[in-house]
């Protein structure tokens, strides 16, 4: 027997069921009918019965059990079961809508599946740093991004990007980005050079009002100075261990996919043991405690009260914190990457 | 939130927008279609933000839109009244060293 007919035979066994409850029911009225009618309901539903045919049945019944039914309440009959096709066919369309919702729900699943594999598996290793990188999404799917890559002599390059919008446009904006970023390979370029590189890619491929930023930085683990230029982004923070106090790193350059020409001027930074870059993403900066933003200076504070701790533990509470401090509600995708000298 | 957007023809080519309330994901459309077709024709759009509470980056994506069809059109797009958190904004995202900005108040901003 197929599925579908074990549904049919299921189908007619449900009505048979209600056939007999309601010929019990005219007769007796006893009170736990209606319980059972209620049960019975909850079996049709479930079975994806639409109304017309419980109707249907409802009448088949009565003519059977009072052939002698008044031609009038016959003809009500009648009345009542072209009312009812209106509703079948809403029931039926409804259906189908919520199968449609699980293929397109099925498909995210899937998306976000992929969406995972565009970020790094795992953070680099580098002698006397140590990094920590925590990405949230506020839905299902992220529009922030980041990368790393490995020079193999020292020296690592670190992206955080954040493409407008959240979803699946930007999700979609996300894979250019990595692909542009990945066919650049492991060699040493400068910050300047990847951001140009990147600008001239989403300014061809992208829709005019579709905008990234990003910064990009390459920490260099022989001298412990830290290259870094902003396309756009939200400014980062240096974390100075000694006089405990965080810096504002410079935000010069456009955002990426603006202009064709724009140049993207380089600052460098030296790192002192227990020294710390902080970067994140706008939806950290603009995530909003009891309807108000969240000042820069907070966020300084908690910051500093995690920073001791090892970066990735450190990222993880500050996330959390920040959770908390929104009441579970995360409007924008979440960022927050620290990278901290330890050597 | 609601999107409230005025439209006034000063003069042929010139036009002036004020725009009310949350620029978000939600409200961004709406502004969209206003200000996308005015960009044609060399056209001198003024829109004015100083009743604009918040933008976020699809609301500024709008307005780097317009920006871009402008400038591929010779016309001239000009932002004012922005308030200090605006102008944060404009200035992390350098968009404020190509855009047009004017400050209606006169001084007293970032």
């Amino acid at each position: 027997m197929t599925a579908d007919q074990g549904d049919l035979s299921m189908d007619i066994h449900l009505k048979k069921l209600y056939e007999k409850l309601l010929a019990s029911y005219v007769k007796t009225s006893k009170e736990d009918h209606l319980y059972n009618a209620q049960q019975l309901s909850k079996w049709f539903m479930e079975k994806r019965i639409p109304p017309d045919e419980v109707v249907n049945a409802h009448v088949r019944t009565m003519k059977s059990l009072f052939p002698d039914l008044p031609a009038e309440v016959k003809a009500s009959f009648d009345l009542l079961l072209e009312m009812m096709i209106g509703y079948g066919i809403a029931y039926r369309e409804r259906e189908k809508l919520m199968n449609r919702q699980r293929e397109l729900e099925n498909e995210i699943e899937v998306a976000v599946g992929m969406q995972q594999t565009l970020l790094p598996s795992k953070t680099p290793s580098l002698e006397g740093v140590d990094i920590g990188v925590i990405s949230v999404a506020a839905n299902q799917m992220s529009g922030d991004y980041y990368n790393f890559v490995d020079h193999g002599v020292g020296s690592i390059g670190i992206a955080i990007s954040d493409i407008i919008g959240k979803g699946i446009p930007a999700a979609l904006c996300m894979s250019m980005i990595k692909y542009a970023m990945d066919r650049l390979g492991t060699q040493p370029l400068s910050p300047a050079e990847v951001l140009k590189d990147l600008n001239i890619v989403v300014e061809r491929n992208v829709d005019p009002s579709m905008f990234i930023t990003m910064v990009y930085g390459v920490y260099d683990s022989r001298n412990h100075q830290f290259r870094y230029a902003t396309a756009g982004h939200e400014p980062g923070l240096f974390y100075r261990a000694a006089e405990q106090d965080f810096l504002d790193l410079k935000t010069r350059g456009l955002v990426l996919g603006v202009s064709r020409d724009a140049e993207y001027p380089e600052d460098t930074i030296s790192l002192q043991p227990h020294d710390a870059i902080v970067l994140f993403s706008d939806g950290v900066t603009e995530c909003r405690v009891n309807g108000e933003f969240i000042e820069r200076e907070t966020l300084k504070q908690l910051i500093q009260g995690y920073i001791h701790m090892p970066a990735q533990e450190a990222v993880e509470a500050i996330h959390q914190k920040l959770y908390e401090m929104t009441n579970y509600k995360i409007r924008d995708d979440q960022t927050i990457l620290i990278l901290k000298r330890i050597g | 939130m609601n999107l409230v957007i005025h439209e006034k023809i000063e003069k042929e080519n010139r036009i002036a927008i004020s725009v009310e309330g949350e620029v978000d994901v939600y409200t961004a459309p709406q502004l969209r279609e206003k200000l996308l077709p005015l960009c044609q024709g060399g056209s001198q759009i003024t829109v004015n933000l100083s009743k604009v509470t918040y933008i976020d980056s699809t609301g500024l994506g709008v307005l780097i839109g317009a920006y871009k069809a402008q400038r591929a059109t010779s016309g001239k797009l000009v932002l004012t009244g922005m308030n200090a958190r605006l102008n944060r904004l404009f200035k992390i995202t350098n968009l404020n060293q190509i855009m047009d900005i004017e400050d209606q108040a006169g001084g007293g901003q970032l």
